[in-house]
């Protein structure tokens, strides 16, 4: 019997990488159907048990951000200063070039999906939503929050879809540094949600700590090289820069979005991908 | 000595499966303590396979596994023959050296997590995933294992409680002769 579960489990593990892939998927695809409804209900029903953990920790945590919250916002009240003046440059020259100022984000019609399921591993890979294909949802989707990107769609049934998070291992994220422009790609290491790497940035790319990283959009004019993310999803602050000024050059971003605390998401539907003006 | 029910058995297995399973990723998964979030399935697994033995802890736990890789649409397999391995071995640990006392049920909670979370991570990175083995992610399979090895004794008294009716025999009074004190096969005995 013993023999037979583990010769069991080592062709289901060969045929995920083999032939029967499409057949397991499809497996997968009415285990997750059926199991959705059941998810969500228990999501909903235990949501009082996961408040009440939340607040005790979230009430020893308080006192020791509020120092920190402080002086954020004392940094971002003077950046917000700074920054209106640019904003009505920007409305000005944006009605100048006949753009549509929702190029970005809100191009994308957004549908909101609760968070129904998380992976229990420490890879931080994915979480499962309430929204599927009946709710315009499709593979590739990207998927943010409020307070930035998410991950993207990686798996759709009718009623559900699981999102890889930007946290795991297999996501690759175009992105550049906000405040200069400078490109690079954004991926996570396993077991480490708090800690993003930004690579392929050059040695003459300037990077300090602080700085904003959003995505990059679509670079280039062919749409067979097109990115996933509409360009300007706020993606992490960068926390430390390794190697500096040299050609391996690292840079660790910490995201926005607690991919730990996930309880809304929004899955941009109609994304713009393209960072550059129309022509 | 009770009458034995398989299908009773079975049916409690099913549905004590299913509600660590929808448990877990419902709830337990999303409530992070010290950075990282209790794993009940393995301590489930570890507890059937003390409480039923190892062929029934093996079956349960491929059956579960099965059902984790099946929800979350990872590689299938995956899970199922680490669950496995849980619960083979601490049928088997039953089974040789039937372990007593407060401590056990925090020992197996502590050792079934590290072969899943060590083993998964071994087997991610055997079947191609690619990222460096970090600090932090040792760091968080540690504190994974503690925070495990602390839910271990309340979740294995559940387990228990939710299977006793169904076992065989009691198994709070179970206390296994080994064979070399039965008499059958003891070779001082056949002397």
């Amino acid at each position: 019997m013993l023999a037979l579960l583990v010769v069991s489990s080592l062709v289901l593990l060969t045929a995920s990488f083999g032939g029967g892939a499409g057949a397991l998927t499809n497996v997968q695809r009415g285990a997750v159907t059926v199991m959705a409804p059941i998810q969500a209900g228990a999501s909903r029903a235990l949501k009082p048990a996961r408040d009440f953990v939340g607040w005790v920790r979230d009430t020893v945590d308080a006192k020791g951000r509020l120092a920190e919250l402080q002086r954020e916002r004392d940094e971002y009240r003077r950046e917000a200063l700074a920054s209106t003046a640019a904003l009505r440059e920007n409305a000005r020259l944006q009605r100048i070039l006949g753009l549509d100022e929702s190029l970005g984000l809100r191009a994308g019609r957004a549908v909101t999906a609760r968070n129904i399921g998380a992976d229990p591993s420490l890879w931080w890979s994915q979480i499962t939503i309430d929204k599927g294909s009946a709710d315009g949802i499709r593979v590739d989707q990207p998927v943010v929050t409020g307070e930035g990107l998410v991950g993207r769609v990686s798996f759709v049934t009718a009623t559900t879809a699981i999102v890889s998070l930007i946290t795991d291992h297999s996501t690759y994220v175009p992105a550049r540094i906000n405040e200069t422009g400078v490109f690079g790609g954004v991926s996570a290491a396993a077991g480490r949600p708090d800690d993003l790497e930004m690579d392929y940035t050059t040695r003459d790319d300037r990077v300090d700590v602080g700085q904003s990283v959003v995505t990059a959009g679509t670079r280039a004019r062919s749409t067979r090289l097109r990115s996933l993310y509409p360009p300007n999803i706020p993606i992490g602050k960068v926390t430390r820069v390794d190697d500096q000024g040299t050609d391996d050059q690292l840079v660790h971003v910490r995201p926005f979005a607690d991919v730990r605390r996930l309880e809304f998401v929004q899955v941009l539907t109609r994304a713009a991908h393209s960072s550059r003006p129309p022509s | 000595m009770t009458q034995v029910a398989p299908l009773k058995l079975a049916g409690r297995l099913l549905a004590l499966g299913l509600a660590t399973v929808i448990v877990q990723i419902a709830a337990v998964s999303q409530v992070h303590l010290f950075g990282v979030n209790a794993d009940l399935v393995p301590v489930v697994v570890a507890a059937v396979g003390l409480l039923c033995g190892s062929v029934s802890g093996a079956v349960f736990g491929f059956a579960v596994g099965l059902l984790v890789d099946l929800a979350l649409v990872q590689t299938a397999g995956l899970s199922s023959l680490l669950y496995l391995a849980i619960g083979y071995w601490c049928g088997r640990a039953r089974e040789l050296r039937d372990p007593q006392g407060p401590l056990v049920p925090i020992a197996l909670g502590a050792g079934a997590t590290a072969v899943a979370t060590v083993g998964y991570t071994l087997m991610e990175l055997l079947l191609g995933a690619d990222s460096p083995v970090t600090f932090v992610l040792v760091r968080e399979i540690v504190a994974t294992i503690l925070l495990n090895a602390l839910f271990a004794a309340p979740v294995m008294a559940v387990a228990r409680r939710a299977l006793q009716s169904a076992l065989p025999e009691d198994a709070r009074r179970r206390r296994r002769r080994r064979a070399y004190t039965t008499g059958g096969l003891s070779p001082l005995h056949r002397a």
